[in-house]
């Protein structure tokens, strides 16, 4: 046997092995599609885990490309249940329903939005809403490059920036919360819908600073600085706050805490898997949520979610995007006048 | 098949020997091979036809909406943000750039010494291991290659340059360069193997001894196969897409500073594809626009390179 054939025979051998395990395994039972924002993403991720440990006939896929394109997937029909880290906004709201898409619109835990530096970084020590603004609204851009611009006494060093990809949600309430108007930024960052990448980068860099979800940060704590912000509104909380489950939960955590969401295709709301599903999904969250890194929702604040699904309430109780500093009692409120 | 029944006989076909219709029946196979032949080459034009013809069709788009004069006048590229959008297309350009040129200063040196030692030092035993080892490098998946710059370079580096930014231009142009390394030398290395001995035996007799033979007369005789495999180097260079969006960050500037973050085209587009920009809007139709640019420079350099090869074997037939 010549040289080649035999190779030629042995590539064959090798690939006939490998195609049992690229070949699809039979499916029975249905796949739900889940996509969108990457900070809920831990979060169904964990309750798609059990979910699947309790019901192996679904298949649950879940994906993340940011909330903006969780929703241009969604108001497509290409998904059934898209993670959010804001609510829907007007825009897509006319996307979806140009498509024949309806939605219910279901809050599942509480975010806050940590901002970091990197631990070598030793004179910041708390930054304000008026500082932050300074740095990342679309007017810094060429302008505000050295740390010293922002606070007088800090020193000559580059200001490298960090942040989500302006697809995501987080980007979006930030720049609402920060900058004013939802998304509008400076565009010389290093922005990406990864945020390992996020937390990579401000690792690595003593002059960095960036922001993306609380539960990112725990997770990656010991190679980040967390910094405290403060709003300059003494009835929220005096003085600079850090985020944690607490400080998010009493809502002194401001501007940067913020309700996430899941919202069901009401196409496909009724289909026994997925009912069974997002009913897994609101009586586990609280647990799991919290295991991941997020501030759970109050018992009551589920039950309301929990009629919200049974009921099949359509639409979103946020209409008209981000709403910078909605706190516990106000989305339970709204969820209550809502149901 | 005709064909093969009477190379079994052991009779060749040939026209006139057998009857009428095996001749034909023949000739057709022979025309249908040949056929699938042409067809198999055809197809890689075809497919170069296409590429150009999507791009453009899609470049028009874009550049109706945006005119060349803000695409090539602009210094600014950050058309995904809607305050303050920007379509220059000279950042992206100068982080390609830059990081090739990084690529290269590692890559020429190294590829052409070992290209050398290879044809003219090495034993031939030492050569059968060493050249193949070389070339392992160029199978590295590029994706590997990206982290190795982010998380082993980059730390490295650190140690030496201080103000090296965590992204940074200069970590993914040196392994981009390690990549190419084998580029160089192979070709470089079949150039200066194919310089005639004579050249040599006559620089020798001249009383040269041998690192002035190298590089007075080989070297030089072998210049135009060595420019080409250079300018195949810088087209892979500006071409390389994963180490880069890996390693160099994801921001636009126009510096040359290779201590700072960068993003190339190769980067950008995979960027924008990767995430979610939704198709037909003009932030969507931005990688079509610096697709054309991007295909313009390999396609330039490609040419180049044609053309030294093409003197280089006239050179040699000489």
């Amino acid at each position: 046997m010549s040289n080649t054939s035999r190779t030629l025979l042995l590539f064959l051998a090798v690939t006939a092995l490998a195609a049992p395990a690229c070949s699809k395994r039979k499916q029975e039972g249905r796949t739900i599609k889940v996509d969108g924002s990457s900070t809920v993403f831990p979060i169904t991720q964990a309750v798609a885990e059990e979910f699947q440990k309790t019901d192996p006939s679904t298949k649950i896929t879940v994906a993340l490309s940011g909330t903006g394109g969780g929703f241009k997937k969604f108001c497509r029909g290409e998904i059934e249940i898209s993670d959010a880290s804001r609510p829907i906004k007007p825009a897509e709201v006319e996307e979806c329903k140009k498509a024949g898409i309806d939605y219910i619109e279901l809050p599942i835990a509480y975010d806050g939005l940590a901002v970091m530096v990197n631990p070598k970084n030793t004179f910041v020590d708390k930054l304000t809403v008026a500082e932050l603004k300074k740095m990342w609204e679309p007017e810094a851009a060429q302008k505000i490059a050295t740390w010293s611009q922002i606070r007088e006494g800090w020193p000559e060093n580059k200001l490298r920036l960090f942040g989500p990809g302006v697809d995501s949600g987080t980007y979006d309430y930030f720049t609402a919360a920060i900058v004013g108007k939802e998304h509008s930024s400076r565009g010389d960052f290093t922005s990406s819908e990864d945020d390992n990448v996020l937390v990579q980068g401000i690792a690595m860099d003593e002059n960095a600073l960036g922001f993306f979800g609380y539960a990112y940060y725990i997770e990656n704590k010991e190679k980040l600085k967390l910094i405290p912000i403060d709003d300059e509104k003494p009835d929220n909380g005096a003085g600079p706050i850090a985020p944690s489950p607490e400080t998010v939960a009493n809502g002194t955590y401001q501007p940067l805490s913020r309700p996430i969401f899941i919202y069901v295709s009401s196409k496909v709301a009724a289909e026994p898997a997925v009912a069974k599903f997002v009913d897994y999904y609101l009586t586990h969250v609280k647990k799991l949520s919290a295991d991941v890194g997020y501030i759970p929702l109050p018992d009551r604040a589920y039950e309301l979610a929990t009629k919200r699904f049974a009921d099949k309430k359509l639409g979103s109780v946020f209409a008209g995007g981000s709403k910078v500093g909605v706190t516990v009692e106000q989305l339970l409120a709204s969820e209550a006048e809502g149901k | 098949m005709a064909t093969t029944a009477a190379s079994l006989e052991g009779t060749p076909v040939r026209s006139g020997s057998t009857g009428w219709w095996q001749r034909t029946s023949a000739s057709l196979g022979e025309r249908l091979i040949e056929l699938g032949l042409a067809g198999c080459s055809v197809l890689s034009i075809f497919v170069t036809i296409a590429i150009v013809v999507v791009l453009l069709y899609e470049g028009v788009e874009f550049f109706r909406e945006v005119p060349l004069r803000d695409f090539f006048g602009d210094t600014l590229w950050t058309p995904l943000f809607p305050d303050s959008r920007h379509f220059g297309i000279w950042p992206l350009v100068c982080g390609t750039l830059l990081t090739s040129g990084v690529a290269m200063a590692v890559a020429l040196p190294f590829g052409l010494l070992a290209a050398i030692y290879l044809s003219e030092y090495a034993a031939p035993k030492t050569r059968r291991m060493l050249k193949p080892a070389l070339e392992l490098l160029a199978g590295v998946p590029t994706i590997v290659y990206g982290y190795f710059a982010l998380t082993i370079v980059t730390p490295i580096l650190k140690l030496f340059v201080p103000d090296l930014a965590g992204f940074n231009a200069l970590s993914p142009g040196i392994v981009m360069g390690i990549m190419i390394i084998p580029m160089i030398s192979s070709l470089s290395e079949d150039a200066i193997y194919a310089v005639p001995d004579s050249l040599r035996e006559a620089a020798f007799g001249l009383g040269a001894s041998k690192l002035p033979t190298i590089f007075r007369v080989i070297v030089p005789s072998a210049w135009s196969g060595i420019a080409a495999a250079m300018t195949l180097a810088v087209s892979r260079a500006i071409g390389e897409t994963m180490i880069v969006a890996i390693a160099a960050g994801q921001q636009a500037t126009l510096s040359i500073d290779p201590r700072e973050p960068t993003e190339t085209m190769t980067a950008y587009i995979v960027n924008i594809s990767k995430g979610d920009t939704p198709t037909g809007t003009l932030e969507y139709k931005t990688i079509f626009a610096v697709g054309i640019m991007l295909f313009i420079m390999t396609l330039a350099m490609n040419l180049v390179s044609y053309r030294l090869s093409r003197k280089l074997r006239k050179q040699a037939r000489a």
